[in-house]
């Protein structure tokens, strides 16, 4: 059977430094997580497949369908959404409007039904309302709807940003560091919600995670980037065991390259 | 309670007061006040809505019919009113910061200009124009249709740029259609140039009401318009996707706004309140040409948007009042009023000011002041008289 969500021999580069070479990836269902040292590429991987970059070589599919070339709007239509590394939350607007705006790509009434105040554009409204509400309950964030966002705690940005993507319907989501900046306890309840997002709504998510112990609980299976290439993949017992995994986040010549440090 | 009832002591007083002294700057201003007053008032909104009524569609007539030149100001203010509106969109809610608004204006006041003068017959021959002046009004459409064209033509190639490289794009924009204006009457002759067109027909007035008063209500009516038109917009999802650019342009299209298709619908919104306005004028005015939609004119539009609160409604009509009448009354009243003082031979300090030199004339302070009011309103409010209040959602449960 083919995977809902499939990329191949993805290669980027950013003139001389190939940020990604030949990376394969493919994801069926559950949680997925990527990690890797800093610039490994991981970021750069979530932008191929959300069409902020454009990939040199390789193809991303999604349903059997190709998501090269596509605009981030149209990838997001298709059912694929994402949070960001650095919250990009639109700051000035409520709550509840970021989780508004997170529907855009289901709305589909013409400007005629906007100016005129159709039956249609009300019946949407109070439909996309309730929807809003329900995210945000779900999230924590409920009593805080009507908040500006950049007033709202970092942790709460978050959620929030999980709640706009969660908006916009996706079957596959993409959480960028969704836990930094997040205390232990904290982490534990967005995974044990992102687990009940599975359950429920049989939901796929690709995580990139810095926080070991969360990847390790809460993963199906874990990939590890560095340098651009993908240098373990597999459930997470054995990645934390694989060799190479170990030597990337802490290096091996470690002994030999102390005396040339003191020099 | 007691805010009700001087609510409606003020706009009465202030109206018999413009009444009695019709040719009081300071008593116009007062009543001006008295709406503003209305505004804020702790009212209910019946009243609010009467007294708005009351004032906008009785006494501003009647207070016309006084002192004409004030009917004037308040056609001005409305026609300011819709531009601000309209850029509003474009720069206050998507955040595209437009410097060449005013060629909007121009396309839709030479629609009408054209067609509804002698001048179409040096395009198209024959002697079939001017246009029977009941064609005004389907040329409302067809100015707003030309200039929300207009707006997606302009809207297309400059996509892609944002903040100052679209505001250059923008201002160059703004002087290609006043330079076309003013060279395209060879060869053929479209614009007449430089020399302008006249004379423009005007709409027949419905129910025999003076032209003056005509004009009024068909501006208070566009105005009206344009505010629902607006709101509907601002509270819809077309509304909140064009925040949502204005606050992260990448983020917004990776929560699925398509880019493209809601820039250029910010663009042909705004251009069409300019087009449907720039109809009005030029059958208002009879005459138009290429000076009244300089670059200057766009400034000054943006500064009522900006003066008023970037974004907001209320702001945008606020700051386009306060501004028309700055320009049109309270600035040429004061330099009228130094110059009294100059022929009088009044001396400050020992100073004759019948010596002051030409630089230095009175007339010459109103832009000065002008702009020293726009660096102090920037310094101590720079989110603007009325700023955006985030409206709270009812929450269902």
């Amino acid at each position: 059977m083919a995977a809902l969500f499939e990329a191949r021999s993805v290669t980027k580069r950013f003139g001389g430094l190939t940020a990604l070479s030949s990376v394969d990836f493919a994801l069926e269902s559950g949680i997925a997580s990527i990690i890797g040292p800093n610039g490994a590429g991981k970021t750069t991987l979530f932008n191929v497949f959300t069409g902020l970059y454009a990939c040199d070589e390789g193809s991303v599919t999604f349903r059997q369908q190709s998501l090269v070339g596509l605009r981030p709007d149209e990838i997001t239509t298709l059912g694929v959404c994402r949070t960001f590394q650095n919250i990009r939350l639109f700051a000035n607007m409520t709550a509840i409007e970021n989780v508004l705006v997170g529907m855009h790509a289901r709305v589909t009434l013409g400007l005629w039904s906007v100016l005129a105040h159709t039956a249609g554009f009300h019946h949407t409204e109070r439909r996309l309302q309730a929807r809003a509400e329900a995210l945000l309950e779900r999230v924590g964030l409920r009593r805080h709807a009507n908040d500006v966002a950049r007033n709202l705690a970092y942790g709460s940005q978050r959620r929030l940003e999980l709640a706009r993507a969660l908006a916009s319907e996706p079957a596959l989501l993409l959480l960028d560091e969704p836990t930094a900046g997040m205390t232990q306890g904290e982490a534990g309840a967005l995974m044990r919600l992102l687990r009940d997002l599975v359950a429920d709504l049989g939901l796929a998510i690709i995580l990139i995670e810095h926080n070991m112990r969360v990847v390790m609980e809460v993963s199906d299976r874990v990939t590890v980037l560095d340098h651009g290439e993908k240098i373990a993949e597999g459930p997470p017992r054995d990645v934390q065991t694989n060799a190479r995994v170990i030597e990337a986040y802490l290096g091996t010549r470690a002994r030999e390259r102390r005396p040339r440090a003191e020099r | 309670m007691i805010h009700g009832v001087l609510a409606v002591a003020m706009v009465a007083l202030s109206a018999w007061a413009v009444a009695t002294f019709p040719r009081s700057v300071l008593v116009f201003l007062l009543f001006q006040g008295s709406l503003l007053f209305t505004y804020l008032a702790r009212i209910p909104a019946w009243l609010r809505g009467a007294l708005f009524a009351v004032a906008l569609l009785v006494l501003m007539p009647v207070i016309g019919y006084y002192n004409g030149y004030y009917l004037e100001v308040a056609t001005q203010v409305g026609i300011f009113v819709a531009l601000a509106l309209g850029l509003n969109i474009v720069v206050g809610l998507a955040g595209l910061l437009d410097l060449g608004y005013v060629a909007f204006f121009a396309v839709g006041a030479y629609t009408w200009a054209i067609f509804g003068s002698p001048q179409a017959n040096l395009i198209f021959g024959g002697g079939a124009f001017p246009l029977a002046p009941g064609w005004f009004y389907p040329f409302l459409l067809v100015g707003l249709l030309v200039a929300a064209g207009t707006g997606l033509l302009l809207g297309l190639p400059v996509l892609r740029l944002h903040g100052d490289y679209l505001a250059i794009v923008t201002l160059g924009f703004g002087e290609v259609i006043r330079v076309l204006a003013n060279n395209l009457d060879k060869p053929i002759n479209i614009t007449n140039g430089p020399k302008g067109i006249t004379p423009i027909v005007r709409p027949p007035m419905p129910f025999g009401l003076p032209t003056s008063e005509a004009f009024y209500f068909l501006v208070l009516v566009i105005v009206a318009v344009v505010i629902v038109v607006n709101r509907r917009l601002e509270d819809s999802h077309i509304g909140r996707a064009w925040e949502a650019i204005r606050e992260d342009q990448l983020a917004a299209q990776a929560m699925g706004v398509p880019l493209v298709r809601a820039k250029l619908l910010a663009f042909a919104c705004g251009a069409s309140f300019a087009g449907v306005m720039g109809v009005v004028f030029s059958a208002k005015q009879v005459f138009i040409n290429p000076e009244s939609f300089t670059f200057l004119e766009s400034i000054g539009v943006l500064a009522m948007v900006i003066l008023g609160g970037m974004g907001s409604i209320p702001g945008a009509v606020i700051g386009a009042t306060v501004v028309t009448v700055l320009n049109l009354q309270v600035l040429k009243g004061l330099s009228l009023w130094l110059n009294e003082l100059k022929n009088a031979g009044v001396t400050v300090l020992g100073y004759s000011l019948t010596d002051l030199p030409t630089q230095l004339e009175p007339a010459k302070y109103e832009r000065m002041i002008f702009g020293v009011i726009l660096i102090l309103m920037m310094i101590f409010r720079p989110q603007g008289i009325f700023p955006v209040r985030r409206r709270a959602r009812e929450l269902e449960r």
